[in-house]
């Protein structure tokens, strides 16, 4: 039988302390969102009119325009070819770029510094950050676009391929040094072929990021199908707009197919 | 002894050899034509080093003098940032809902899915050129912006998630009598929160990057700063900004990376 | 012939691994080191072809002093040396062939290594050993499509495609199940009598060691304590080797029957 005096009649789910925890927590978010929302620099008016602005805008872009089907399709393409090349040559660059930044195969310390730094610098600077200074330095045009892609995947493969080097199994490493085998012939033997998979991987994964990056190169002058959405957006033209949009959602839509075959087929 | 093989060829990937080697005569013909057919103009390329000369000159060393301009454009891409993951991450909720096969009926679900492609196929920049089309420049476009970005990302991961859940949980509410919503809410909720928490703040941290680009194209924040430096020759202000960028973004990543791995 | 004398490992500042431990190994004969885990029969293993370096001693492998050779001098001794693994520790996504071939990588250049383009004779020599271990059907598999047993033959033919002059095998079967475990044994026995090979086997199995071992080394705390014919390991010795172990360690080693022995 239960004994009902001292049987307690509330129940809370957390301790006192967690509650507290719990109360700061979203005390703090709920400032910072009050903050963000009373000291952003709006003007209220135009955010209470943005539902109509957008359906005026959307409602111009019907129906698209298809006159400059076969130019936005070459571009393109262009653009394909861009994030393509990209990508090829920025997986070539950094495999060097791996194998001095991941811990068991850099030859010193200097050069896992320097593979670090290269790492994270590429990394964090964004795409088009990259692009605005390429188109500083060669002008607009498709260089400065490729530079800009090739740039910031290098960080990215050889983040990702640094890591897999640090992952592998030791131990055939280790089989191949007791047989004597140079150091080359241990990477290419024991350590390539285990990191194969994961280069593979890498390579499809960020091409498909770079076909998505590679449509907006063009709104910093950096080309590719983004200045022909820039020509139709600043001459107001909808219509055309809203036909490049389209062909850009139908590339992503099929890049990212090709992704997913590619890796079946490789993996 | 002199019975055995004495050469070997490793077996090749593909094994059909017309296949192979017509595979890699086209990537061969795809590359020339890649290369070739790019509309590059060499003696532009080549003035690049000058130039490159030039800018690094004019970057070296970085200005931190217009400071208070530097803080100004973070703190408001800090306040898109916070605005748009929260407006993102509660328009993902009924999102990934709709999106997810296990709860949702046939036409809810491919609504749901189309959103979520939709927000997921264009680059947040593009996305930026139509709000600050829409609604002007400034940062209430950059807050849209990122609203669907965030959609894109957390309301994807979100129906993953749904449809992985406990089926059991739901099928126990439901003997129990409990209604739709209190289904959700007790054998749903609990099983996707937290998840849901840990793709809220990464999502935080990746506005945050986010805010950094779509200001190049008018969309407000420390990104339109940056352009109206480069817009200006102001080289060196343009790398102090850069730095801070990279600074900044590596803090929140590892405040995020932390925050994460405390939640998992 | 193998000469160790006074040889010292120690790691750190902690207490010697190896404690100035002499061991001569004549031609042709296989002998067994037992002892329980941590009494350092796999560091005097790794110390002999250097993937562990000596703190002190000497090592001398048929006139040459191992201890004192560096970068490819140390490579040229490592040739000479052939080791067999717990874990087989092949490379799992490189054939049959390759793997074996990998045995070769001290002797080859490093353009037939990449073109994977082996000298006739290697090939040769490569099926003649597959053929003798009977895995030669399967040169152009996958080593990862191999069972256990096929994965140590893998490694024993490795080894013996560098001509050695010596084997070290670090519990060959251990990851193997019983009646697999003798087949490697009987093998590894064989090949010692063809090769005329000197092969040091450390063990676990005290039982599989007096059945196919010449000699018997018991190793405890770093040091020899026993070393013998295998007909002289008796219950005492036994007791000896395996002082303070626990129980189940004893059991894995078929020291059980030993135990009851002299409780009786």
């Amino acid at each position: 039988m239960v004994d009902m005096e001292s049987t307690p009649e509330s129940w809370a789910r957390y301790t006192p302390q967690q509650r507290l925890q719990r109360f700061l927590i979203y005390l703090f978010s709920i400032a910072a969102i009050v903050w963000a929302l009373t000291s952003i620099d709006v003007i209220w008016a135009w955010v209470w009119d943005s539902p109509e602005q957008m359906g005026d805008l959307f409602g111009r872009m019907i129906p698209p325009d298809t006159t400059n089907l076969g130019t936005i399709l070459w571009v393109l393409l262009e653009t394909v070819n861009i994030a393509t090349i990209a990508t090829a040559v920025a997986v070539v660059v950094s495999l060097p770029v791996a194998y001095i930044a991941a811990q068991n195969t850099t030859p010193n310390i200097a050069t896992l510094w320097l593979g670090r730094f290269i790492l994270v610098s590429s990394r964090s600077v964004n795409t088009i950050i990259w692009a605005l200074l390429f188109v500083a330095i060669f002008g607009p045009g498709i260089v400065a676009g490729i530079l800009a892609i090739m740039f910031r995947s290098i960080g990215f493969i050889g983040k990702l391929l640094g890591e897999a080097i640090e992952e592998i199994d030791r131990r055939p490493v280790e089989a191949l040094e007791a047989t004597g085998a140079s150091r080359m012939k241990v990477i290419l033997y024991a350590i390539v072929p285990q990191v194969m998979p994961v280069f593979w991987s890498v390579s499809i994964l960020r091409w498909d990021i770079n076909l998505r990056e590679s449509t907006v190169l063009g709104l910093v002058g950096a080309g590719g199908i983004g200045l022909i959405l820039q020509g139709a957006i600043d001459t107001f033209n909808w219509q055309e707009a809203a036909t490049v949009l389209l062909a850009i959602l139908a590339l992503v839509i099929i890049g990212e197919f090709v992704a997913m075959a590619l890796r079946r087929r490789i993996i | 002894m002199s019975d055995y093989p004495e050469t070997w060829r490793k077996p090749p990937m593909i094994a059909n050899p017309l296949l192979r080697y017509g595979l890699a005569l086209a990537i061969l013909v795809y590359v020339v034509w890649a290369i070739s057919m790019l509309p590059i103009d060499w003696a532009r390329v080549s003035e690049g080093i000058t130039r490159a000369q030039r800018i690094f000159s004019g970057a070296f060393p970085p200005s931190f003098e217009r400071s208070g301009l530097l803080i100004k454009g973070f703190s408001e891409s800090l306040k898109i940032a916070i605005l748009a993951t929260v407006g993102g991450v509660l328009l993902s909720i009924p999102i990934a809902f709709m999106a997810a096969r296990n709860l949702a009926p046939m036409p809810i679900y491919l609504l749901g899915r189309a959103i979520i492609i939709v927000a997921r196929s264009f680059h947040p920049v593009i996305v930026a050129i139509v709000f600050v089309k829409a609604v002007g420049f400034g940062p209430f476009a950059g807050v849209l912006t990122l609203i669907v970005y965030s959609i894109g990302f957390v309301a994807k991961m979100l129906a993953e998630r749904i449809e992985e859940i406990d089926w059991g949980q739901v099928e126990a509410m439901r003997a129990a009598g409990a209604g739709y919503l209190a289904t959700l809410y007790y054998a749903v909720f609990p099983q996707i929160m937290p998840r849901q928490i840990g793709l809220s703040i990464y999502q935080l941290d990746s506005n945050l990057r986010a805010s950094a680009v779509v200001g190049i194209v008018g969309a407000g924040g420390i990104g339109s700063t940056l352009a109206n430096a480069f817009g200006r020759y102001d080289y060196d202000f343009a790398l102090a900004i850069t730095m801070v960028i990279v600074g900044v973004i590596l803090i929140s990543e590892a405040i995020s990376g932390q925050i994460r791995k405390r939640l998992w | 012939m193998l000469k160790i004398s006074k040889l010292v490992k120690r790691y750190g500042n902690g207490d010697p691994v190896l404690k100035d431990l002499d061991l001569t190994v004549e031609s042709e004969s296989i002998v067994a080191i037992i002892g329980a885990s941590g009494a350092g029969k796999s560091t005097l293993l790794r110390c002999i072809n250097r993937l562990v370096e000596p703190t002190a001693g000497k090592i001398d492998l048929n006139g040459v002093d191992l201890t004192a050779l560096r970068g490819a001098q140390l490579r040229h001794a490592r040739r000479r040396i052939g080791m067999i693994f717990q874990g087989f520790n092949l490379v799992d996504r490189l054939t049959v062939m390759e793997n074996v071939q990998s045995g070769r990588l001290g002797y080859i250049p490093l353009w037939r290594a990449v073109m994977r383009r082996y000298p006739k004779q290697d090939i040769r020599r490569a099926y003649e050993l597959m053929e003798r271990v009977g895995i030669a059907h399967y040169a152009n598999k996958r080593a990862d499509a191999l069972s256990g047993g096929e994965r140590q033959r893998v490694g024993v033919v490795r080894a013996l495609m560098q001509e050695p002059e010596i084997l070290l095998a670090d519990e060959p079967t251990a990851s193997l199940d019983p009646k697999t475990s003798e087949q490697i044994m009987e093998l590894l026995r064989s090949l010692s009598r063809e090769f005329s090979l000197p092969v040091l086997i450390n063990i676990h199995n005290v039982a599989e060691a007096k059945t196919y071992a010449d000699r018997i080394v018991g190793m405890r705390y770093g040091r020899i304590i026993f070393d013998a014919e295998p007909d002289a390991l008796d219950a005492a010795a036994m007791d000896e080797i395996y002082a303070g172990t626990p129980a189940e360690e004893r059991a894995e080693a078929g020291a059980a029957e030993t135990l009851q022995a002299q409780t009786a």
